[in-house]
Order: structure tokens, then sequence, then C-alpha cells
């Protein structure tokens, strides 16, 4: 076999259905071969589409997203699209064309060095140098992106390889001496965990995308109820806790819900699952969750420690350790006097936001929740939209909500939304994007197109790169440098890519474009014409403890 | 606090630059580094001495070189006993005077010349880093034209 008929055989073998790419002299003997395969090949139509399309893949189905790039510019157009699943540990296999490799280093047409652009943004990568090799590094790849903490792994292949001849053989068991993860929690730490947590008066548990990703939400419920603890999720963590539970919170953090960030501000501990106090969660750190003593569960040992001082470490698979915890327990806390203040806040501060003539989109968001029932898939640019899609849309399972929380990419909603659909595709998939994000890869709309992958785009347009404008409004006095954006005319833009664009302009017209966008059969924009000063509330200034928030209370 | 951390390694081209990679994206600068074959052909032994400013970062170094997959082990020798050894090389002028006094003191630290032509002579030392210390302490007021060091290397004992 060919070199690019092994990778085909490989990607077969690994259960590969839907790759998202972009060809180029480099891949051209990979893209031979792909004509002649079966599986649904999605062109893009710039590169880093291709990456979070394969992340919103992942993302959706819990299965490796497959991107495929050329060398050089069509590689360096993936990074941002492998830095963002690296961030936010989301499993993706990013095969990259290569200069041929007797030609490696000497500055040929289309080279760059992609295993050295990308050590710092992926879990793992591969610099192909023998054809033989080939079989061994597409086991290794998979396994490493998809086990443990999952992440990105490059594959970079020199186009001479991909021709060279060799016979196959594939690789049965595979051992990687120095890639162990482990899956189940110390049982001494398990022990010490219960019993502080029987003695807890105040617990809270934090849960973040490790739910997800180890598939612990049952887990999650059934340890949520047994010890009568709140849960408040991250935003990678919505979704992972039905958010219409009783002992549901919410989102904490910088734009979380008051009474999840009193909820945490007051507890006396804290059990952080699949988590990891990021800046965003925690605010000043001196300042937080001052009496509280922190169980945290992570399968990263690298995450434990990291920004707080941790009691009881626990290196683990969120769903395993959580269900060992959970037969640990013998004695659950008294918790009756907790719930109680806690459901006080959640009276006194509810998440609220005044409506008006105008259309506030917290109210669009809200339409949307209730026109798909809460079972939509939502996508989400980066910005004011993607903090109102997390506090007004109710999330109720895994996976249906994918944004880019670690790295915090633009542009990332709408192609995401793309490969979701492609992982899901008898779901509602709904990106809700701002008019700023929804440039920055709006290219994709020829690829929905194309495709028929039928997406709905809300674009919440108020003109502005909104939440930049709402720092500079509370921060830097109103001094709105170069936030202001000309849009294009997003209704006639769609539809010259052959899709159907809806603009919005009153409130009494939000829920019918919603419904009208669900029963048409093609990707649809609906331009919602928003209060344009519209602010995310309630909100934590950057480096104030997380008690202390402005705006958005009743 | 100034560690000596050892690490195992596969033998494979790449691995390191990715365990550099951690200590420069921290700004932290390698003050030494030692790295050869062991044993086994396919395993490499890295010998790293750091400043660690902060120890909360060093902590989270060792954590991500552990993480790394080519990395086989990490070892922070700060609370650990071992052994110390550095090889010096270093090319003297002298004149004839000077002879006497300089063979006196590389006998005291067990120094020898390995090679020299007229007045110009290359030494060799082996030793922990105090002792190299103090020999070159000894030999500053000679005309030393050129000095290299393997950077330590460690075995724990």
């Amino acid at each position: 076999m060919t070199g690019a008929e092994i990778i085909i055989e490989c990607l077969k073998r690994e259960g590969v259905e839907a790759i998202f790419g972009y060809p180029g002299g480099n891949v051209l003997p990979l893209f031979d071969k792909l004509y002649d395969s079966d599986f649904k090949f999605i062109l893009t139509r710039h590169e880093q589409g291709a990456a979070h399309a394969a992340d919103g893949y992942a993302r959706v189905t819990g299965k490796p997203g497959v991107c495929i790039a050329t060398s050089g510019p069509g590689a360096t157009n993936l990074t941002t699209g492998i830095a963002n699943a690296y961030m936010d540990s989301i499993p993706l296999v990013a095969i990259t064309g290569q200069v041929k490799s007797y030609v490696i280093g000497n500055d040929a047409f289309q080279e760059a060095d992609v295993t050295g652009i990308t050590r710092p943004i992926t879990k793992h990568n591969y610099l192909v140098k023998e054809v033989k090799d080939l079989v061994r590094i597409f086991r290794e790849a998979f396994h490493i992106a998809s086990t443990g903490r999952p992440g990105p792994v490059v594959i970079d292949i020199p186009s001479d390889i991909q021709q060279q001849e060799t016979e196959f053989v594939w690789v049965q068991n595979l051992e990687i001496r120095s890639y162990k993860p482990t899956y189940f929690g110390h049982p001494g730490q398990i022990k010490k965990a219960a019993k502080f947590i029987s003695a807890s008066k105040k617990p809270v548990i934090y849960a973040g995308g490790g739910i997800i990703i180890s598939a612990a939400s049952l887990e999650l419920k059934e340890l949520a109820e047994k010890i009568q603890t709140p849960v408040t999720t991250t935003l990678l963590g919505l979704g992972g806790f039905d958010e219409k539970h009783r002992l549901s919170l919410g989102m904490l953090g910088m734009h979380g819900t008051a009474y999840a960030n009193h909820a945490i501000m007051d507890s006396d501990l804290i059990i952080a699952v699949g988590a990891r106090f990021d800046d965003r969660v925690t605010g000043k750190l001196d300042a937080f969750a001052p009496h509280a003593k922190i169980i945290h569960i992570d399968i990263d040992p690298s995450s434990i420690s990291k920004n707080v001082k941790v009691d009881i470490p626990i290196v683990g698979d969120c769903k395993n350790v959580l269900g060992q915890l959970i037969k640990e327990i013998k004695k659950p806390p008294d918790t009756q006097e907790w719930l109680k203040t806690i459901d006080s806040w959640k009276r006194k501060h509810p998440l609220i936001y005044k409506d008006g003539d105008k259309i506030k989109p917290q109210y669009v968001i809200e339409q949307i929740s209730q026109a798909t029932k809460g079972e939509a898939i939502i996508t989400t640019e980066v910005g004011q939209n993607q903090m109102w899609a997390a506090q007004w849309y109710k999330y109720s399972h895994p996976r249906t909500f994918v944004s880019s929380g670690g790295l915090g990419t633009m542009g990332f909603g709408f192609p995401a939304a793309m490969g979701a659909k492609v992982g899901c595709p008898g779901k509602i998939v709904f990106d809700i994007a701002g008019d700023g994000s929804i440039q920055m890869n709006i290219q994709e709309l020829a690829t929905c197109v194309c495709n028929k992958i039928n997406v709905k785009v809300a674009i919440l347009n108020n003109g502005y790169l909104g939440m930049v404008r709402q720092w500079q409004e509370l921060f830097y006095k109103k001094r709105y440098a170069h936030t202001c954006l000309h849009n294009p005319d997003f209704v006639k833009l769609a539809e010259s890519f052959g899709a159907v664009g809806i603009r919005v302009t009153k409130k009494e017209e939000v829920r019918a474009a919603i419904d009208k966008a669900l029963s048409i059969d093609n990707t649809v924009f609906i331009d919602f014409h928003i209060e344009p000063e519209e602010n995310v509330f309630p909100m934590v200034p950057a480096g104030e403890a997380i008690n202390r928030m402005i705006g958005g209370m009743a | 606090m100034r560690h000596t951390i050892s690490v195992l390694v596969e033998n494979k081209p790449g691995v390191l630059a990715r365990v550099a990679g951690l200590f420069s994206a921290r700004g932290y600068n390698i003050t030494s580094l030692a790295v050869s074959e062991t044993l086994s052909h396919d395993i490499s032994y890295m010998t790293i001495v750091v400043d660690a400013e902060d120890e909360k970062i060093l902590e989270q170094i060792k954590k991500q070189l552990n993480k790394l997959i080519d990395i086989i082990s990490v070892t922070d020798f700060i609370k650990k006993e071992h052994i110390e050894r550095e090889l010096l090389l270093l090319k003297i002028n002298y004149s004839a005077k000077e002879k006497t006094k300089i063979e006196g003191i590389l006998n005291k630290y067990l120094a020898k010349v390995i090679w020299h032509r007229d007045n110009l002579a290359i030494i060799e030392m082996v030793g922990g880093q105090e002792e190299i210390k103090q020999l070159l302490h000894n030999l500053d007021k000679f005309e030393i034209k050129e000095l290299v060091r393997t950077g330590k290397l460690t075995m724990a004992t």
C-alpha cells in the first residue's frame, strides 16, 4: 500500500466517519485516495473552519474529530482551531501535509515547521519520517487524543511519505510506556473525601467540562441528590447537570448567577469535579471561598493545586471517582439549613434583565430555548452572545452546549455548529452569534449550503463588538475605541450564498422568526437587531472577589 | 531556589524541544542541561538545573513534564540524596615560572593536563560544582583562554 492508502485504512479502522478539510499541493496524494473512500468529506472554505468543525463534531459525539490541511498556510490556518481544542480538552486528530521529507528545512514552497509551531498547543504531535511508522503513529494519535485528558494530536506527513509503498501491518496491541492516565481515585483519598463531605455543613459541587468528557452526568446527579448538595457548573460544564433540577445553581464566575457565587464564597466545602479553577471562575484568588476546604477531582494531575490550594486531591476519571465516592459516603451531611439559605438567595437575586420595547438579547435566547424546548444543540461565538447563551438557554443534557471556553475564539460557533450538525444530523443546531464574531468565519455559509448542513444562526446584532464595548463603557470611560461595526446586510449576504436570511427589528416578530427558521430546510441567518448597548449582568469586574458583582440584581 | 531535575525520556527527535519549551514558555532560564543515552539506547537521561523564582511554578512545570507523552519519569533531587558531578575543560596560557604553582593547584583538585603545546595546556577536571568553583577561583590569577563545562550530571544514591 502507499502511505496515503495506509492513512485511509487507519482512519477507517479508527471508526472515522466524517472528515473536514481543505486540499493543497502537499496533501494531493492523500486527497487522491480520499476521492475513492466512503468518508463523509466536508470541504470547508477555510482551514480554520475545518478545525472548528472537527472540534464541534467531537464535542457533540464524544468521538475524535478529524481535519486535514495542506502544508504551510494550510497548517498554520488550522492552528487557532488546534489551540482551541487544546484549551478545552477536545479530542482532535489534525492531519497536515508537509513538503517532501528531503527538502524539510530548506524553506521549500509552502513549508512551515508544523510540529514546532503546534508543540505547545497539542497533546502530542508527530512528523512522519518513514512510511512504515504510519500505522503505529495513527494508532497512537487516536489513542492519545481520546483518552486521559483528551486533546488535539497533529500528524505531519511529507508528501513523498504519502506516496511511498510498504506492507500494511496493523498494530494490534498499543503500548506507550510513558502514557498511562490514572482512571480510578486512590481509595485512601476517597475515604478522606467522604469524611470531609459527611462533616460539612455548607458543601457545593463545582462541576466542569470533565463531567461532559467522562460522561459522568448521572453520577453527578446521584451524588448531588445523595448528599443534598447544590451544583454549580462552569461554562464548559453546562448541560452536565439539569438546570431545572432543584439543586442547580446554574453557572458560576464572572457572569455566573449571584446565588452560585454567593454559595461558593460562603461554602465550607467545595467538591470540584473536572474543573480547573480558571480565573474567570475564581475571580480574585486570595479572596476565593475563604472558608472552604477543597476536594479536587481531575484526571490531569497538573490541573490540581495549580491556581488554588487543594486539601484533598483525587486524580482519576470523574465518572469513576464519583462512583467511588457515592459508594463510600455512609452518612450524608445535613444541608437543610444551607439549602434554605441558597433558596433565599435564589429568590432575592434571580437572574434578571429589564425587558422593554426593543429586542433584548436575553429575550431572544429565552425564545430560542422555548421554541426548541431546551433540546437543541447550542453553539456560541465569543463575547456577550456567549454569556447570554450560557445564562438564558436552559440546558438539560450533556453535549448540547458547544462553546470556546478556554481560548475564547471568536469565529468558533458557526463552523462548530456545522461540525455538530454533521455529528448529530437529527438535532436542531443553533449558533448564537454576535455581529462581530459571525464575520470571522462567515465563509462557511458556502460549506453549509453546498453540503446541505442545515444550521440556524441567531445573530445578536448590536453593531458593536459588544463585550469589549461593555468593558470600555464600565472601565474605559465609554471611549469606544474601534468597537463600533459597520456591518453588511446579513440577509442579502445569506441569500447570496444560497442560504435564507430573516431580519427582525421588532420584539413581537422574534418568536415567529425563530419558528420560521426552524421550519426551513436550509441554513438560516436570523439578523436580530437588538438593543445596542445592552450589557451582560451580573458581572464580576476582573480581579475582584466573585461575590462582588455589579448589575443585574433585583 | 536552585533545583536539579532529572528526566528520563524517549530518545526521539523533538523531545528536548518539548522539555525546553515548558521552561521557556514561562520565562524560565535553564542554568545547565546534560543529555545522553542510558543503558538502553532508546531512552535518554536529562539533567536540568534551574533556578525557581516561584516554587509553585516549578511544581507546575514538573507536572507538565510528567504529562508529556515522551517523558517516562521526572525526579527533583532537592530532597533526595544524590551524587553530582560535572566535567570542566579549560585552556590556560602559562609561563615557565607559573608551571609548578599550577601543577600544585591541579594536584589538589585532582585535575589534570590532557593536552599541551608550548605554553598552552588544556586541563580537565571532574568534580562537584563547589570543587570546580574552588579550582576556578585558585586559577583566576592565571590566563584562562577558554572554558567549557558539561553541566551537572546526577545519580540518586
